[in-house]
This record gives C-alpha cells, sequence and structure tokens, in this order.
C-alpha cells in the first residue's frame, strides 16, 4: 500500500515533474550552459518569444506558490515586511523579494539564477508593475523591458490595441532581448514554436472539457493547476510539452472510456456529488488539506476561471504562426485576468451552465486585487442569472496567517448541505440532475 | 472681492458637497451640457471641457457618508475608496452624470469600472489606460486613442463635436489653473502660516466640482489675499507628505500633522490637479497630441506611472530638496497597494539622502487621530532637537 502521506501518481505526473527538476536544474546551470535568463509573469506570458532566444524563463509568481506548498513562504514574507514591505499588500510580492534575500533557492534546493532581463508583461495585474520595480532595484543595472497590455475596457480587443503592442514587441521588447542574447530575432523559428504551442492548446482544451462529461475524468481546479496547467506555461512551443499533453490527453480518455471520476492524492474519486464552478486562485500553503475537503465531500471542480490565467484557449484563442507578433498579443490581451468584470461574469455564467454545475464558488484571495476587487457583484450576478447556490470562502495565496482550516471547513460545509437541499428539491420537482 | 474667510468657508462647502450640487446646476442650466465624473488620479480635462463638459473628481466619500451598502460589495482588505464611492451611487448622488471614467492606476479602480458597467450607472463608463510605454510614438499614439475614445463617448450623449479651437481654449484655462496652484504652493514655501495645508486642500478640491473658469477666478483671489501676511510664523518644521494621491486622507489627519507642529510644505493630496507641471501647447493644430506629450514629458511621479527610467525615489527627494523640507510623511491609505509597495524604496532613497522620514497608514473615514498626532509631534521634537 502506498504511503497515505505519498500523493498518488499518474504517468504524465511524473513526466511533469522530471520537466520540472529539468528545467530548474538548467536554470541553476544557465551560467554554464551560457544562456540567458529572464524572468517574467505567468499572464500575458511571451514564452515562445523567450525560447526562440534560447532564453531560460523564470516565473516569480511559480516560485512563490512553490515556496507556498513547500512551507517556505511565512518567513520569506516576514523577510519582506522586516525590510518595510506594509502587511497589507500583495503575498506574492513578499515571498519573492524574500526568498531572493534568502539566497534565490528554488524549489529544488538549487540556487536560481539572476536574472539577465526582467521581460514586465503588465497584463492583468498592477501589481506586475509594483513587483518589478522592487526587483529592478535588487538587481541593479538589469535592464527591464516593459510590455504594457491594455486592458480589455471594452469587452473587445481592437486594432489600435494590438497595433499598440506589436509596437512595443518590435521596439522595446525585441531589441532588448538581442542586445541581451547577442541574437537576431528569428521570427522562422518563433512560428514554429508557435505551431507547437497550437497543439498543445488543441491538447489542452479537450482535457479541460473533458469535465463537461458526467462523472467528470479531471478536476479542473486543483488538478488544473497542480498537473495539468503548469507545464503549459514554461514549455508552450516545446517539442516535449506537445508529448506531454498528448500523454495526459491518452490517460484522460482512458478514464473516460472507464467511466471513472478524477484523480486525486488519495486515488480515485469514487462518487461525484457535486459539480462546481470556482472561481479565484487557490491556497498554496495548506494545497493538500484544502483539496481533500472537497474531494472528501465527493465535489468536484468542473471549470475554473483560474486556470485560464495563463489564456482563454477554451473559447478558441490558439497561437497563430502565421501572424507571430499579433498573436502574441491578442494572446496577452485574452488572459482572464485582462477580462473586464462583465466578461468574466458571462464565462462564469457559460461555465455554469455548459459544465452543467451544481454551483458556483468564489475564493476570494487576500493579497489579489485584479481578482477580488469586485467578486461579491459577480456573485450576486451569478446567482441571478444562474439561480445555483453561491458561497465565498477567503483565504491567501502563500501567506498562513490567513488560511483558517476551521472557517473555511465550516463554511464549505454548510455550502454542500445548501447544495444537498437544492437536490433534494430539484429531484422533487422533477427535475434532472 | 469676497472676503478671504468667505471663500475659504465656500471652498469648504463645495469640496465636500457628495451631492455635487452646483456641478448639476451647472448642467442644468444648458441642455448641451454633461457631467463626466471621474476617479483619481488624473484625466485630461481639457477635452471634456471642449466638449461642452463639466469633468467632476469623485475622490470618495470619505468620512461624511455611512458606508452601509458598499461594505457588502467589498472584501474587508480592499482599500476604502471604492466602497465609498459604490455606496454614492447606489444612493444616487451620483445621478444626473452622464458617464465615468477611471483612470488606470490600480486594480481596484479597473474593477470598479466594470462594477458601474454591470450596474449601468451613467451613459458611458470608461476605464482610461495610461499608457506605461513613454515613447511619443507608442504610448503617445495609444494616449491619443484613448482620448478618442472618450470624445466619442461624450459626442454620443450631446451630439457636441469637438474642434481643435475648443481644446485648445480648454488648455489655455487649465494652464492657467495649473499656474495659480503652483503660485499658491509657492508662497506657501515661504509663508506655510499664511494659509494652511487644510485650507489649501479646500481650495484645490473644490476645483474639481466646479467650472474651470470659477475656480480661476477662485484661486486669483487666493493668491491675492496671502499675498498679504496672515496668521502668524510658528517653529513649525517643514514636511512633505507623499502617498496620499488616491484615497484622501481624513482632514482630521492633514489637521493633525499641522497641529503636531508641521508644516505640509508639499503633498500628493490632490495630485490630478498638479500632475502635469509647465503649461501645455495651447496652440496647436493637433491639441491631443499637444496632451499626450504633456502626459509623457511632463507629469509628476506617482505610484501608478512605469519609473524604472526615472526612480520616483530619487524624484521624491529632489521634490523635498527643492522645498527645503525637513523631513518626509509617509502617508497612505490601507490596502492601497501601489503606494505601499512602494514604500520601502522610496524610503531607502530617504535614508541614502539623510532625509527622516515617519509613515502611517489610514482609511478615509479613520476617526482617531491621537497615534498619528503623538507620532508626527515626535517627529517634529526630534527634527528640531537634531536641527
Ligand atoms: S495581485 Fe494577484 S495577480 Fe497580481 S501579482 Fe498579486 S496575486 Fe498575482
Ligand atoms: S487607494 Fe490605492 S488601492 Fe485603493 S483605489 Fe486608490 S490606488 Fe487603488
Amino acid at each position: 500500500m502506498a504511503d497515505p502521506k505519498e500523493a498518488i501518481k499518474e504517468k504524465s505526473m511524473v513526466i511533469q515533474k522530471d520537466m520540472l527538476a529539468k528545467q530548474f536544474h538548467d536554470l541553476s546551470k544557465a551560467k554554464e550552459l551560457g544562456k540567458k535568463v529572464v524572468y517574467t509573469f505567468v499572464p500575458g506570458n511571451l514564452t515562445e518569444l523567450i525560447l526562440s532566444f534560447d532564453m531560460l524563463p523564470v516565473y516569480p509568481e511559480i516560485n512563490a506558490l512553490q515556496s507556498g506548498m513547500r512551507k517556505k513562504s511565512a518567513a520569506y514574507i516576514r523577510e519582506a515586511e522586516k525590510m518595510g514591505h506594509s502587511e497589507d499588500v500583495c503575498t506574492y510580492v513578499k515571498c519573492d523579494v524574500g526568498m531572493m534575500l534568502n539566497g534565490n533557492i528554488g524549489p529544488t534546493g538549487e540556487q536560481l539564477p539572476k536574472p539577465d532581463l526582467l521581460l514586465l508583461s503588465y497584463t492583468g495585474c498592477f501589481t506586475f508593475l509594483k513587483w518589478f520595480e522592487n526587483l529592478e532595484r535588487l538587481y541593479p543595472g538589469v535592464p527591464v523591458a516593459m510590455l504594457h497590455t491594455p486592458y480589455q475596457e471594452d469587452g473587445k480587443i481592437t486594432k489600435d490595441q494590438t497595433d499598440y503592442m506589436v509596437k512595443q514587441l518590435n521596439e522595446e521588447v525585441i531589441p532588448k532581448m538581442e542586445k541581451v542574447t547577442g541574437k537576431k530575432f528569428d521570427p522562422a523559428k518563433l512560428s514554429k514554436l508557435m505551431e507547437n504551442s497550437a497543439k498543445a492548446e488543441d491538447l489542452l482544451v479537450k482535457i479541460l472539457e473533458s469535465a463537461k462529461r458526467k462523472p467528470s475524468p479531471i478536476d479542473a481546479y486543483f488538478a488544473g493547476v497542480y498537473y495539468i496547467g503548469p507545464i503549459f506555461t514554461a514549455f508552450r512551443g516545446t517539442e516535449s510539452a506537445v508529448e506531454y499533453y498528448t500523454e495526459l490527453w491518452s490517460e484522460v480518455q482512458e478514464r473516460i472510456k472507464l467511466g471513472l471520476g478524477p484523480v486525486t492524492p488519495e486515488g480515485e474519486l469514487k462518487e461525484e456529488k457535486y459539480r462546481l464552478v470556482m472561481e479565484g486562485p487557490p491556497n498554496w500553503t495548506n494545497f493538500r488539506e484544502f483539496w481533500k475537503i472537497f474531494y472528501d465531500m465527493g465535489a468536484v471542480i468542473v471549470a475554473s476561471t483560474y486556470t485560464k490565467v495563463g489564456g482563454v484557449y477554451d473559447q478558441g484563442f490558439r497561437h497563430d504562426p502565421k501572424n507571430p507578433l499579433e498573436s502574441l498579443s491578442r494572446y496577452c490581451m485574452g488572459v482572464y485576468t485582462n477580462l473586464n468584470l462583465p466578461q468574466r461574469v458571462d464565462l462564469i455564467e457559460k461555465y455554469v451552465k455548459e459544465y452543467k454545475a451544481d454551483g458556483f464558488l468564489i475564493n476570494s484571495i487576500k493579497s489579489c486585487n485584479s481578482f477580488s476587487a469586485g467578486q461579491l457583484m459577480i456573485m450576486r450576478q451569478i446567482e441571478q442569472r444562474t439561480g445555483v447556490p453561491v458561497g465565498f470562502i477567503e483565504s491567501d495565496l502563500v501567506d498562513p496567517r490567513y488560511f483558517s482550516y476551521a472557517n473555511i471547513k465550516n463554511r464549505l460545509e454548510s455550502y454542500f448541505q445548501m447544495l444537498e437541499q437544492r437536490k433534494i428539491i430539484l429531484k422533487q420537482e422533477g427535475v434532472a440532475v | 472681492m469676497k472676503s478671504f474667510e468667505a471663500i475659504l468657508k465656500e471652498c469648504e462647502g463645495l469640496a465636500f458637497d457628495l451631492n455635487f450640487a452646483r456641478a448639476k446646476k451647472w448642467k442644468a442650466e444648458d441642455k448641451k451640457r454633461i457631467l463626466v465624473g471621474y476617479l483619481p488620479i488624473y484625466v485630461p480635462r481639457e477635452i471634456i471641457h471642449a466638449a461642452n463638459g463639466l469633468p467632476v473628481g469623485i475622490m470618495g466619500a470619505g468620512d461624511r457618508k455611512q458606508i452601509i451598502k458598499g461594505d457588502a460589495y467589498y472584501q474587508s482588505y480592499i482599500c476604502h475608496l471604492p466602497r465609498g464611492i459604490i455606496e454614492m451611487a447606489l444612493d444616487k448622488n451620483l445621478d444626473d452624470f452622464d458617464g465615468f471614467m477611471f483612470p488606470a492606476i490600480c486594480d481596484c479602480v479597473r474593477n470598479l469600472s466594470g462594477m458601474f458597467k454591470l450596474s449601468k450607472k451613467g451613459k458611458f463608463q470608461r476605464y482610461f489606460d495610461y499608457p506605461q510605454n513613454f515613447d511619443v510614438l507608442i504610448g503617445g499614439t495609444f494616449y491619443i486613442q484613448e482620448m478618442e475614445k472618450i470624445l466619442e463617448d461624450m459626442q454620443a450623449v450631446n451630439g457636441v463635436k469637438v474642434t481643435p479651437e475648443a481644446i485648445n481654449k480648454a488648455i489655455k484655462l487649465y494652464n492657467t489653473n495649473r499656474r495659480l496652484i503652483e503660485e499658491i504652493y509657492n508662497i506657501r514655501q515661504q509663508y506655510p502660516w499664511r494659509l494652511s495645508a487644510v485650507e489649501t486642500y479646500h481650495i484645490l478640491r473644490a476645483g474639481i466640482t466646479i467650472p474651470v473658469e470659477e475656480h480661476n477666478e477662485m484661486l486669483e483671489q487666493v493668491v491675492e489675499h496671502i499675498q498679504r501676511e496672515r496668521g502668524e510664523p510658528m517653529d513649525n518644521i517643514r514636511v512633505v507628505v507623499t502617498g496620499s494621491f488616491c484615497e484622501q486622507p481624513p482632514i482630521g489627519l492633514i489637521k493633525s500633522i499641522e497641529m503636531a507642529g508641521c508644516y505640509i510644505v508639499e503633498d500628493d493630496f490632490m495630485l490630478g490637479s498638479r500632475q502635469i507641471q509647465g503649461d501645455i501647447n495651447d496652440n496647436s493644430k493637433n491639441p491631443l497630441e499637444a496632451l499626450a506629450d504633456a502626459y509623457i514629458h511632463q507629469s509628476t511621479f506617482t505610484s501608478c506611472f512605469y519609473d524604472v527610467e526615472n526612480p520616483r525615489g530619487k524624484r521624491l527627494v529632489k521634490l523635498a530638496k527643492e522645498r527645503n523640507a525637513d523631513g518626509i510623511i509617509f502617508s497612505a491609505a490601507s490596502f492601497c497597494d501601489p503606494a505601499l509597495l512602494d514604500r520601502p524604496q522610496m524610503q531607502q532613497e530617504c535614508d541614502a539622502a539623510g532625509i527622516p522620514h515617519i509613515n502611517f497608514q489610514y482609511h478615509e473615514n479613520t476617526g482617531q487621530f491621537k497615534v498619528i498626532k503623538e507620532q508626527a509631534g515626535t517627529f517634529s521634537d526630534s527634527i528640531k532637537l537634531w536641527a
């Protein structure tokens, strides 16, 4: 029998672990390998462009969440607060600053290299700007390339906005990458990478949409962030990402064939009782405990918004190798956190309906104004438009001071009771559930 | 000429009239007039003026309104400003406004624009995206397009097609406005006792709720009055207050700093009215270009503009030196990510320059100032002691 503390893993999870380990190992050897390192953000990331210059990307948010999962974030945050950061501000930033002050040791225990370029893809979150201004002062002299992604304030992407972004790519971002690497921009190489991206994107969408089935073969939130999504950011554009998603898709197809529910750290979910749509990032410091509350109750997240901060591929976007720079621009502008509030409400409504969800739940994150400001209005709108019970819990990304297990468990238990009640009523009324 | 006390009283009334009666009265005088509300920090008010509109600054409900509904829309860890504004919107304080502009200063204001859209408040609700690229041909072009969207929004409401002449005329008026405000700040450098920081605040805040022509007249009178002696010099230290550019500090806080023995010789309370430094070209064939140029080349520093090329910590130190300040007070709204994330770096710059500083956080409706007063008092005493 497996050690109960050891999570049960599928083959794809093992592949992912190896890919990530290699990535961090390469990063620790970047200088020896002669590779330049670029720090950048997940939403609106330019992974293909970075890889086309043979640079290695580092995503500080991923480091922060890894630090959270490895219980190191509390100390890092304290460190940043000691240097004057307020308790009120985004804990991702503080965790990252603290990690840097502590020697920049990455999740595998190897030291992360210093950046050669800070690529500030300012997409969907104002704090990114502040974050990299802070990093720039901690790494004096490192060039910063700023890419300002206009917000979809009107609920659409206009030609003016795309032109603005393409101009920035051509005149700010690419020249800085050329300077740092000493290489010329190679559009053909970029297009080739984008072909791979589109293939991986097709596969990712199939995997995510498999959750429309009953029972759902995946959990689109916990598993979504744990092993379905992460590979996407750092490896998009590579052959290995396509291979990874091919493997994952075949696993999911197998589960569908066998009528199996999602994999949890304690094995298969035996009975799918509640299907939920989830808004907001997860908590990382107590990720397993948090997930367990759901699978113990037979609750499966069938669609989530957080897994769309890296792109809304399920809404049709694909990287387009024929128009690489326009396509990268549209990609950045399309990510979930760059959608306006009415678009977010529409998307969630669509998820609740298309994924036949029993409820809608918000995990409201103290750190994250980009997600959290306005969520209570989103909640009301979804309740009015869909009639499903809505729930609201609060936690934080990587600050354990804001994760109260008892509180969250209590709230969720009452919420699940509410869902149960509704099921009974709907059954009595003869509505298929 | 009105008595100085009457002007000050009028300003105080206008500054905190959360029903914006004066603005609404102005609109009622002519069918083609429109009211455009804007949030902190800055919008190019000139284009609204040129479209026969009155730009009205909505700086939050402060401590003048009890927040009940607003709290139901916001988690406890979000700053106070948007909940006060939602409360005002739900309480009909903002009825009669034709549209709203939400400048790109942070995610709270950004998302508030969506809340106004969802609740269909006003005929348009525009998130006004400041470019963070400061190349005239890239960011400048984008900024012009942002202004054009607002012009279209306004035209859809009142049918007014804005001409370059109308914008140039507005630029001229706002140039005067900016010049008079700077003159007041300059006089206060030498004679800070003649006009208190609270009075200055009232005068500036009144200005964003009335037509610029009227405000200019008012400012001229203020300048005239404070050229004469008023009040008594005190043994106070001179401070710069920074970080209060969006959610406004309660008047009690500004008062407490002054009463604790500090002359506030520079601040960023009403930054929007002082964002652009110096005159904007009022004789351009393409005045939108002139406005974009001014945004790019003449903006002062704030936490909301990308600053890597020109770090704001250094600019703050420079400002403090120009104003001959003895110290800096970092005063930011609680949960204000832009201001608070800047603080450590800016404080390091102050340390490097040997400028003493203290910091506090507030909510716009904070009611207790004892601690702040004590802190500011100790700060002032210690500076005097070591001077
Ligand atoms: S505010 Fe939110 S989106 Fe922005 S850096 Fe923090 S956690 Fe990420
Ligand atoms: S006070 Fe700060 S966080 Fe709040 S709306 Fe203003 S800028 Fe944003």
